[in-house]
């Protein structure tokens, strides 16, 4: 790297004089080695799914798990360095928690990418403190409906207009990335980590625009989910890994507008398909050898 | 040499004057008076109120009911006030007395929900059981409940409230208890707040004398005794309404009903009540 040793890769808040900030670039390495976590916005809702590799034999299976929850409705998923995520997890809490303490009803995922941006860029613009190792995938599901304030104990006035919108449409499901320069945008699907690029490439082979139709629906996204993080594993299997999924629907859906574990019998039928569909490409691979060979 | 560390780098006493503390605030040692006069107070008695909850522990489960009023002093104020809030699959809260003081604690027992469920599935690795397990009970709500009134009630700031909590225990087996603005707190196989502890009280003890009757009593013959006490209570106390909610719970979960109407409301018996009022005898 031409930067090394010019002096301004060591401190935040300086600039170096082509306008980079080399710190926020070295916490994007440490992404870049961290487990692939992808999250995928299908027509009824979100699913997010991380490769956690297992860093030793004596961890607990199944235990430990890395995907958070924020407020009710919200999903987290990261890659990079692990305390730095579980300290961006524990901001996004408390934003959620503020946000109801201000607003009596749940935060917008929107907003919450919003102000987790704001925070996670803080964190390039002082010498005292380094950028965030990570790359926080932030996924939910808004409520369509009108819904109560908190504590609302009755249903208001039976006349008058009560400024409401007849028929207005609102919520849905959101998926949001945020970088540790603070960027962040909406996506339809977002991959980050070690195998991003695989991941992504057979993100943008998805149907996931909900506005050309034929969009995916959450349970063709848990399976493909899977199906991605075990592809994506592909170029690092001599590490083992757990698959960690979540999804959250719509209140009419199976999860109820809440952030959940994928049920465990819905997500080894997915690792099923997914281990079936590799081991399918790879009979296609050999078999083009062969007749490669055969020429 | 001024030898106290206490004093170093303060302005000297000798020159300036001793500080005057009244200005800081109240809980750094400030004792300014009160702009009128009068020293700080919080809440001195319930605004808009909540009259009487009612509980039968049977069987399998607890019945809790409330009506769906909420009065302001005489006035019945607002007719659809829901004042069972479920907690969870196992614990249902029922709030007698301030509305305002109940809507606090719903928003307190809603966020307390959310941080419940920030490790929902990491116990259970979708094991419901063990999920089951894991879950806050009645009996876990009702003891920070009433550690919430009594460190309110300790600073002379209490919420108003009365409050049944009727669910499950950790082992499911059933489970109510009372909590109010002082930090009391006990527990029966009936529990009443408000008027219903002097109206509806001896109505469900005759039913469930003691915990071994409880323990034999059928749900349908709670919910009916709880359906006699609601009506008892709109007879007989004038700040309640004849629309009431109603929640069992049990292993299946909590089934709540929150526009129970009166059955077979009739007001003939008041004919032969004499001896009140503008009648003359």
């Amino acid at each position: 790297m031409t930067s090394i040793g010019t002096g301004y890769d060591l401190s935040n808040s300086v600039f170096s004089p082509d306008g980079r900030n080399f710190q926020v670039e070295y916490a994007v390495k440490a992404v870049e080695n961290g487990g692939t976590a992808i999250g995928i916005r299908c027509k009824d809702g979100v699913v997010l799914a991380l490769e956690k590799l297992v860093t030793s034999k004596l961890l607990k299976k199944d235990a430990n798990k890395r995907i958070a929850t924020v407020d009710r409705n919200i999903g987290v998923v990261y890659s990079g360095l692990q305390p730095d995520g579980r300290h961006f997890v524990s901001r996004a809490r408390d934003e959620a928690a503020s946000w109801r303490s201000t607003y009596k009803a749940p935060i917008p995922v929107s907003s919450l990418a919003n102000r987790m941006g704001a925070y996670v860029q803080a964190y390039t613009l002082y010498s005292s403190v380094r950028p965030f190792g990570i790359t926080g995938i932030v996924g939910g599901w808004d409520a369509e409906k009108e819904v109560d304030v908190d504590g609302a104990v009755g249903s208001g006035p039976k006349t008058g207009s009560g400024g409401k919108v007849q028929g207005a449409k609102e919520g849905g499901p959101y998926l949001y990335m945020i970088e540790p320069s603070g960027s962040y945008w909406g996506y339809y699907g977002a991959a980050t980590g070690k195998g991003r690029q695989a991941a992504k490439s057979e993100l943008e082979k998805m149907k996931l625009d909900p506005k050309a139709g034929d969009c995916v629906s959450l349970e063709e996204g848990v399976k493909e989910a899977a199906r991605i993080i075990y592809l994506a594993h592909e170029d690092n299997k001599d590490k083992d890994f757990e698959l960690e999924m979540t999804w959250v629907s719509a209140m009419s859906g199976p999860t109820q507008g809440r952030h959940e574990e994928v049920p465990k019998e819905l997500r080894e039928e997915a690792e099923r398909l997914a281990k079936k569909a590799l081991e399918g490409e790879d009979e296609e691979e050999e078999e083009e050898e062969e007749e490669k060979m055969e020429e | 040499m001024d030898h106290f560390p206490q004093a170093w780098g303060r302005p000297r006493d000798d020159i300036y004057g001793s500080y005057n503390p009244s200005y800081l605030p109240h809980n750094k040692g400030g004792y300014q008076a009160h702009p009128n006069g009068q020293p700080n107070t919080h809440t001195q008695s319930p605004i808009v109120t909540g009259t009487s909850v009612i509980a039968i522990k049977f069987k399998s489960g607890v019945v809790i009911a409330a009506d769906n009023l909420a009065s302001y002093g005489s006035l019945a104020r607002f007719t659809d006030v829901k004042r069972l809030k479920p907690f969870n699959k196992k614990a249902v809260v029922g709030f007698g007395g301030d509305v305002s003081d109940m809507q606090y604690l719903d928003r307190l027992l809603s966020s307390l929900d959310v941080q419940e469920n920030y490790r929902s599935g990491s116990s259970g690795h979708g094991d419901e059981e063990a999920e089951n397990r894991a879950m806050m009970s009645a009996k876990n709500l009702h003891t920070y409940l009433s550690k919430v009134m009594y460190k309110r009630r300790t600073d002379f700031n209490p919420l108003w409230n009365a409050l049944l909590v009727a669910g499950l225990d950790e082992k499911s087996t059933p489970f109510l208890a009372f909590a109010d603005l002082l930090g009391t707190t006990y527990s029966s196989p009936t529990l009443a707040t408000g008027f219903g502890a002097h109206l509806a009280q001896p109505i469900m003890r005759r039913a469930v004398p003691d915990e071994e009757a409880s323990q034999n009593l059928e749900r349908e013959k709670a919910v009916e005794v709880v359906k006699q006490c609601m009506k008892v209570l709109f007879y007989r106390d004038a700040r309640s309404m004849n629309v009431y909610s109603m929640a069992v719970i049990d292993e299946n979960g909590v089934d709540l009903k929150e526009d129970i109407k009166l059955e077979a409301e009739s007001w003939a018996f008041a004919e032969g009540i004499k001896g009140y009022g503008t009648q003359t005898v």
